[in-house]
């Protein structure tokens, strides 16, 4: 079979999986956020912790929940990396350096997974399993909380009270955060980890507490090879969108990802929530069709850029590929250009950042598409819950637009876009922008930012930029080459990180707030259907103006003038 | 006390004892529970796929190692040869070159590894393909592409004393192709092409 075949077929077998558990999955995890009933362990965790599950908060509440489990987290890994040597299990490891074990701790918590550190050399099994792990987890459930939240912004009817058991529901509550954060855990994560973790070990991915482990090779070497609890860690680092490996080489690392079968499954655990959260929405705002237009934006967005990655790679027009004649510096024997750049752009655009191949390598143009990717601001399909909340705000953005076209109010399933509301959004999508923009030019501006380069000219560039644009919008890939562990870059991608976690989430909880307050109008012949294949045209011309006007002068400097010049 | 730094606390408490919940189920629990089931149905694989020769192990299926004459860094002849690795096959140093596509430096590595390989095999530059001149993601990648290993058979039938055609028979043996017919890239294990070979030396 020849390659492009092959990868034709690997592309429709995931979209195929894909499409197969949209509507059941999607449905499963409405039905998990709109449940009355909580489950025994679930109880059990309520009653642990005191908090009463069935009490709604409105926004200001529920922000104030998840700021304080996020800074609570970040000072517990910390800590936990800061004395890993007096803990058990350490394999002798040192205590993680302030700067460096701030990054980390900021990077697992907002969901990033961007590392400064080499897992297989600096981090102990507690390290690795009751912190970093435990955020793979956590930081995913606080995604989709916060996008659930929004959806119920929409879908909540104003003013009821429901007579049912619970407490009775107040104009403007969303929900109660405890709640939604353990059934993510709980009924989401944790079951979907548990049977993708059993699939990779059957295929042979390592799960063991065991010693670093010497060998006497055929040769008389000796070879040193690495233990772990390698499969339960790969599970949720895909499935809750993270991206941090347990070793340096991440999913490249034949114990994390060792044939085409574990491949094919970790890209379809990066995608399946950020591509089943869309019917959640549907569901929960009772037309699925308004979801069906959002996944329909999703997926063109994503299709076309692994068409274009896909493209260049096989075309290799950058000067030692042609020499080598193949793109194959950064990558697998057993993955090769096709499965290796499908990864690539799944990866950059669920701002999971695990990788299956060194992005770095890549030609100058996939390379910028991969930072576009990251740049239109993880929303195809995006993080779990990131992107659909992302992409719901672009949604409100692209409803504005045309309603400034034809001069009406704009409204969004029924609740009116005003003032307050598109000051909210337009608010949220200049955060990650900022960040990028200003850290790359600040970098730039002192001898830092060349210092850490591998590569030189426009290439080198585009080290930095894919730093902080990874960074700010909690991708965590990197073009690996960049020396990102300097107090400087340490702290300064810590800062983008949490930023661009946290401060986009203030302006959607406001605005899930403001939603929900508001009394819906009805529809009318003039009100513009986001349920029809227009709406999603609008959508995604909306989300590439905005992300090509805004990053264009940047990308210009780095990858459109790497690729041109090749 | 005013009341908004008592209610700061109260969540702050909530928050790090969630925290702490959470932390057992996921990060103890959930791990222990896999581990559990991993060590029961798949012990060798969750071990790390060792092969054993004669007792002892000799490697890991899935990490690739170093051919080279021992102690030196030059490729022994009677051996199969990975890809080229910029951690010289060890696993606690896995990553990539991170050079991009046209780096200097990367064209000079690549002209010369090609010069090396083709030369090292007695063949022409223009059939040595593109993963034996260039580096893997995770510098212990086992696996080479068919190609690069025909290329090899002459070279290492010569200095083992066996006939080419067997030497041929085996890399036929060991190249495996897609999983599936679309999954992933033809390809061949060079640990387990060379234990196989290493039999056939000896006996």
């Amino acid at each position: 079979m020849s390659p492009v075949l092959a990868d034709l077929l690997l592309v429709v077998a995931l979209i195929g999986a894909l499409a197969l558990v949209h509507r059941p999955f999607g449905d499963y995890m409405a039905a998990v956020y709109s449940s009355e009933r909580h489950l025994r362990v679930e109880k059990w965790i309520y009653r642990a912790v005191g908090a009463n599950p069935d009490a709604e908060m409105r926004w200001p509440a529920y922000l104030r929940g998840v700021l304080a489990f996020s800074a609570v987290s970040v000072l517990f890994l910390y800590l936990l990396q800061r004395v890993q040597d007096k803990l058990p299990l350490s394999l002798g490891f040192e205590p993680i350096s302030t700067d460096q074990a701030f990054n980390t701790a900021v990077s697992f918590v907002s969901n990033t997974n961007w590392q400064s550190y080499s897992g297989e050399t600096a981090m102990s099994h507690v390290t690795q399993t009751a912190g970093l792990a435990v955020q793979n987890f956590v930081s995913a459930a606080v995604g989709i909380a916060v996008a659930v939240a929004l959806v119920r912004g929409f879908a909540l009817p104003h003013s009821r009270l429901r007579s049912s058991g619970g407490t009775p529901i107040r104009t403007g509550d969303l929900g109660n955060f405890w709640t939604d954060l353990v059934r993510g855990t709980v009924r989401i994560l944790i079951p979907i980890s548990v049977v993708a973790a059993v699939l990779l070990i059957a295929a042979g991915a390592i799960q063991n507490f065991g010693d670093i482990h010497t060998i006497t090779t055929l040769t008389g070497d000796k070879q040193a090879i690495s233990p772990g609890a390698v499969a339960s860690q790969e599970a949720i680092k895909d499935v809750g969108t993270n991206g941090g490996g347990f070793f340096n080489a991440n999913s490249a690392h034949p114990f994390e990802n060792p044939g085409g079968f574990t491949n094919l499954l970790e890209i379809f655990l990066l995608l399946v929530i950020p591509f089943s959260l869309p019917r959640t929405f549907g569901k929960m705002v009772g037309n699925v069709k308004q979801g069906y237009a959002v996944v329909a934006a999703m997926g063109i967005i994503w299709l076309l850029a692994v068409v274009a990655v896909t493209w260049v790679e096989y075309a290799h027009p950058g000067a030692a590929s042609q020499i080598a004649g193949g793109s194959m510096e950064g990558k697998e024997q057993r993955f090769g250009e096709g499965p290796s750049s499908l990864f690539a752009v799944s990866t950059t655009m669920t701002s999971t950042g695990s990788v299956n191949s060194f992005h770095d390598s890549y030609q100058g143009l996939s390379g910028g598409v991969l930072l576009l990717g990251m740049m239109i601001g993880e929303i195809a399909p995006g993080g779990v819950g990131s992107g659909l909340y992302g992409m719901l705000i672009m949604a409100i953005i692209a409803v504005f637009i045309a309603g400034l076209m034809v001069g009406r109010t704009p409204e969004y399933l029924g609740r009116k876009i005003g003032t307050r509301e598109i000051k909210l959004a337009a608010c949220y999508i200049l955060v990650t922008p900022a960040l990028v923009l200003t850290g790359t030019a600040v970098a730039m501006a002192l001898p830092d930012g060349k210092d850490a380069m591998t590569n030189m000219g426009a290439h080198g560039f585009s080290e930095v930029l894919y730093a902080y644009t990874s960074a700010s919008n909690n991708n965590g890939s990197a073009f690996a080459g960049f020396g990102a562990d300097t107090e400087f870059f340490n702290t300064t991608l810590g800062l983008c990180m949490a930023l661009g976690r946290f401060v986009p989430m203030v302006f959607v909880l406001a605005l899930a707030g403001s939603l929900a307050e508001q009394k819906p109008v009805p529809a009318t012949a003039g009100t513009l259907r986001t349920e029809k294949p227009l709406f999603t045209g609008l959508l995604v011309g909306a989300i590439l103006i905005i992300t090509g006007l805004t990053f264009f002068p940047a990308l210009a400097l780095g990858p459109l003038a790497e690729g041109l010049a090749a | 006390m005013n009341t908004s730094v008592v209610n700061t606390a109260r969540m702050l408490w909530a928050a790090l004892r969630m925290l702490l919940v959470l932390t057992v189920v996921t990060g103890i629990l959930y791990p222990l529970a896999v581990t559990g089931i991993g060590q029961l149905a798949f012990h060798d694989k969750a071990n790390g796929s060792m092969v054993k020769v004669d007792g002892n192990e000799v490697g890991s299926r899935l990490i690739g190692q170093s051919w080279n004459i021992k102690g030196t860094d030059k490729p022994d002849p009677k051996w199969f040869q990975g890809r080229p690795s910029n951690s010289g096959y060890d696993p606690l140093a896995t990553g990539s070159s991170q050079l991009s596509a046209d780096n200097p430096n990367l064209v000079r590595d690549v002209k010369e590894a090609k010069k090396q390989v083709a030369r090292f095999n007695g063949v022409p530059e223009s059939e040595v393909p593109a993963d034996a001149v260039t580096g893997s993601a995770s510098a212990i990648d086992p696996d080479i592409s068919p190609q690069y290993a025909d290329i090899q058979v002459r070279r290492v039938a010569e200095a083992n004393g066996l006939p080419v055609a067997q030497v041929a028979e085996l890399v036929k043996e060991h190249t495996r192709a897609r999983t599936l017919g679309f999954l992933d890239q033809p390809r061949v294990n060079v640990l387990e092409l060379n234990i196989a070979l290493r039999e056939l030396a000896t006996n």
